[in-house]
């Protein structure tokens, strides 16, 4: 997006230049096309060069792609889906065993052990085995792994989206309003943040989830509720990231310039600090799509996230707290541990490219 | 100088009083009263009434949940703090202090191990590659610790345990601190052989999640010296590499990474509460899990409030070693 915009000016500006020079007359000026020469100029372009030439960056926004193709392409392809959910297989009914060990005194005096074995004979493929049909198995309610795998990935991969954009917009504005007010706003603000810094994330969830089991919130909007209460308390760092860097730019002299023209304050914070902030706020933003896509994960985990029925990646791998789930049906819980780290370090090789690409300072 | 850690400390108290009051209004917000679990059964049987109940909350001051009720139970929680006193842990047969006290040795413990493992392997490689910038061991070196930095704790952790404890039965399926098998009467060595057998898969699990940003850290600090003058000067006084790099790189590199670990303070003493959830670890981290899961209210806000401490503790120091390891930062 930004780089767009900036690509666009800088062709405004070529053809108000144009204009202004009565149209192609000066277009071969010292032997160089002016459009080309204000090409090289556009800092988008350079960044986006910047951020290409490295491999990792390059690597990280693939793997995203082909993350994203996955999780919203891949269902389309699949048998088991059907209206954003998996159906049932009711091809290969499995019948479930249950036993139970029965320990008893016989009559010589020693003890017995026994196994009572119960059936139940169901009409849908259970813990069914990796095959042709199913490449990752089937869940205990027959439930086809692969497919859940591709749609656990709508939720997962773009809930990051919206809880980053609300902590970006509370970050920008309270930061900006204590970086550039300065003395009680920034007093105020500042403190406020350092005592959300203080409050533990995970416990502060598990209270979350308790209080909503209570207040009967189990579907979804359990998951999204507990979202938006974490942007209440995750704003923090974004706004200490913003008002570190207003405070710098305020003293320079384009700020100096901004000031003696005249102009209103809104128009110096929106049209002069702002646009200065947003390639790091972009970076931070994609390091925190990474990072909400661990904690979804942790309340998954946890088993405080979405219902069990709606397929997220953190549902898939609350497999993996179940011992016998770990220890037998590695099937289960893997895909989605992968595509978890994956997604993860896919948002941190893009956000370390496109850092370094910002960065004037760095010269390759 | 003084007058500056007297300011943040008063600040640090005013910080922790909010604190204690969200955390505390919060905790009484959790539906799940351990009274009620506790005796749900013994009311169905009709052996005590809701009276009965009742009255043992009155005891602890749990039994009103309107606004002011909520805060005469903070006024109460909070003397009680004030006098060093937090409290009886309904879970654990101790107080709060004694709980924390007990079960932070062992967090404590894994946390300190690892972080000097991670210093061992972080440091050096974090040098060597910013010595050979996007060089083959600096791209391997990075995207490994990438890696590593991208994997959930739990993840990786049962990943370990499904394959080198269940599979391979190297390690003990079953996780804690001993083996459940283990005689009562066993000598202190086999006791402690046991333990270290026990701990090596939780401090992997730490040591592969935090080497990253520790040596990525190190990497672009060492880049930062490198290109400042005193380098050139060093080399250009015809020292050996080693020595520029061991006598003037190093040291200097050194600053930022101290003022950093003081960040850690509260993951090494404040446990980790997945990680020890996974291994079935008895640490403070586990012990915080199990009293938020079933609503014990002097643990859970004793534990909470001294990982607040330790916060604020840490940002605090951090602070002044800013000052004390580099003598042109002023503090104000």
């Amino acid at each position: 997006m930004e780089m767009n915009t900036e690509e666009n000016n800088s062709k405004n500006t070529v053809n108000e230049e144009e204009a202004a020079n009565g149209g192609n007359f000066n277009d071969n000026l010292h032997g160089e096309n002016l459009t080309e020469r204000a090409k090289v100029l556009s800092p988008g372009k350079t960044v986006a060069k910047r951020f290409f030439r490295s491999k990792l960056s390059v690597i990280g926004l693939v793997t995203l792609i082909l993350l994203f193709a996955f999780a919203f392409i891949g269902p389309l392809f699949s048998k088991w889906s059907a209206n954003n959910g998996t159906v049932l297989d009711y091809s290969n009914p499995t019948t479930n065993s249950t036993y139970i060990t029965i320990t008893f005194t016989g009559p010589d005096g020693n003890t017995y052990y026994g196994y009572d074995v119960s059936y139940t004979e169901l009409d849908y493929n259970s813990l069914g085995d990796i095959s042709g049909s199913h490449w990752m198995g089937t869940t205990q309610e027959g439930y086809d792994v692969f497919t859940r795998l591709m749609l656990g990935g709508r939720v997962s991969l773009t809930i990051g989206f919206v809880v980053v954009i609300l902590e970006t917009i509370l970050g920008v504005l309270l930061g900006g309003l204590a970086g550039y007010f300065g003395k009680w706003v920034d007093q105020l603000i500042m403190r406020i943040v350092d005592i959300i810094s203080c409050i533990p994330t995970l416990p502060i969830m598990l209270i979350l989830a308790a209080v909503f089991n209570s207040l009967g919130i189990v579907s979804i909007a359990r998951l999204y509720y507990t979202f938006l209460i974490l942007t209440l308390i995750g704003w923090g760092g974004t706004a200490r990231l913003v008002r570190g860097q207003i405070l710098s730019f305020r003293e320079q002299e384009f700020m100096l310039a901004a000031k003696s023209s005249g102009l209103s304050t809104s128009k110096k914070i929106f049209k002069h600090l702002l646009p200065n902030i947003i390639p790091q706020l972009i970076v931070s933003m994609t390091l925190g799509l990474g990072s909400i896509i661990l904690t979804e994960a942790t309340l998954g985990y946890l088993g405080i996230g979405a219902p069990l029925d709606t397929a997220t990646w953190g549902n898939m791998i609350n497999f993996a707290a179940n011992a016998r789930f770990r220890n037998y049906y590695p099937n289960l819980w893997i895909g989605a541990g992968v595509c978890i780290t994956l997604a993860i370090l896919a948002f941190n090789f893009v956000g370390d490219g496109l850092r370094d690409a910002f960065d004037p300072k760095m010269k390759r | 100088m003084v007058k500056y850690i007297l300011k943040r400390l008063l600040l640090a108290l005013l910080i922790l009083f909010s604190v204690s009051i969200i955390l505390y209004f919060l905790v009484r917000c959790m539906p799940m009263d351990f009274f009620d679990q506790q005796f749900a059964a013994a009311v169905g049987s009709g052996n005590m009434s809701e009276q009965d109940v009742l009255h043992i909350k009155a005891l602890y001051g749990l039994d009103d949940n309107s606004f002011l009720g909520i805060l005469k139970g903070y006024w109460s929680w909070l003397s009680g703090f004030l006098q060093g006193n937090m409290g009886h842990s309904f879970i654990f047969p101790a107080s709060v202090e004694e709980v924390i006290k007990e079960k932070m040795g062992i967090s404590f413990g894994i946390s300190f191990v690892s972080l000097i493992l991670e210093l061992i392997i972080a440091i050096p490689l974090g040098i060597k590659c910013a010595c050979n910038q996007y060089g083959k061991i600096d791209y391997t070196a990075t995207i490994l610790c990438m890696i590593g930095m991208a994997f959930p704790s739990f993840f990786l952790g049962n990943l370990l345990i499904k394959w080198l404890a269940v599979d391979l039965g190297w390690f003990d399926p079953m996780g804690g601190l001993v083996s459940s098998n283990l005689p009562q009467d066993a000598s202190m060595m086999l006791r402690f052989g046991d333990m270290l057998w026990h701990l090596i898969l939780p401090i992997t699990v730490f040591v592969v999640l935090n080497i990253g940003s520790i040596m990525r850290y190190t990497r672009t600090n060492t880049l930062e010296v490198l290109n400042a003058d005193y380098i050139r000067t060093a080399r250009a006084k015809g020292l050996s590499e080693g020595k520029v790099i061991y006598k003037h790189v190093f040291r200097n590199t050194m600053i930022p990474l101290i003022t950093m670990l003081t960040f850690t303070l509260p993951t090494l003493f404040g446990g980790a509460m997945i990680t020890e959830e996974v291994f079935n670890m008895p640490g403070i981290g586990q012990a915080a899990y199990q009293a938020l899961q079933k609503g014990d209210v002097p643990l859970i806000m004793g534990y909470n409030m001294f990982i607040a401490a330790l916060t604020v503790t840490g940002v605090l120091i951090s602070d002044i070693m800013y000052a004390v390891v580099d003598p042109r930062v002023k503090l104000a």
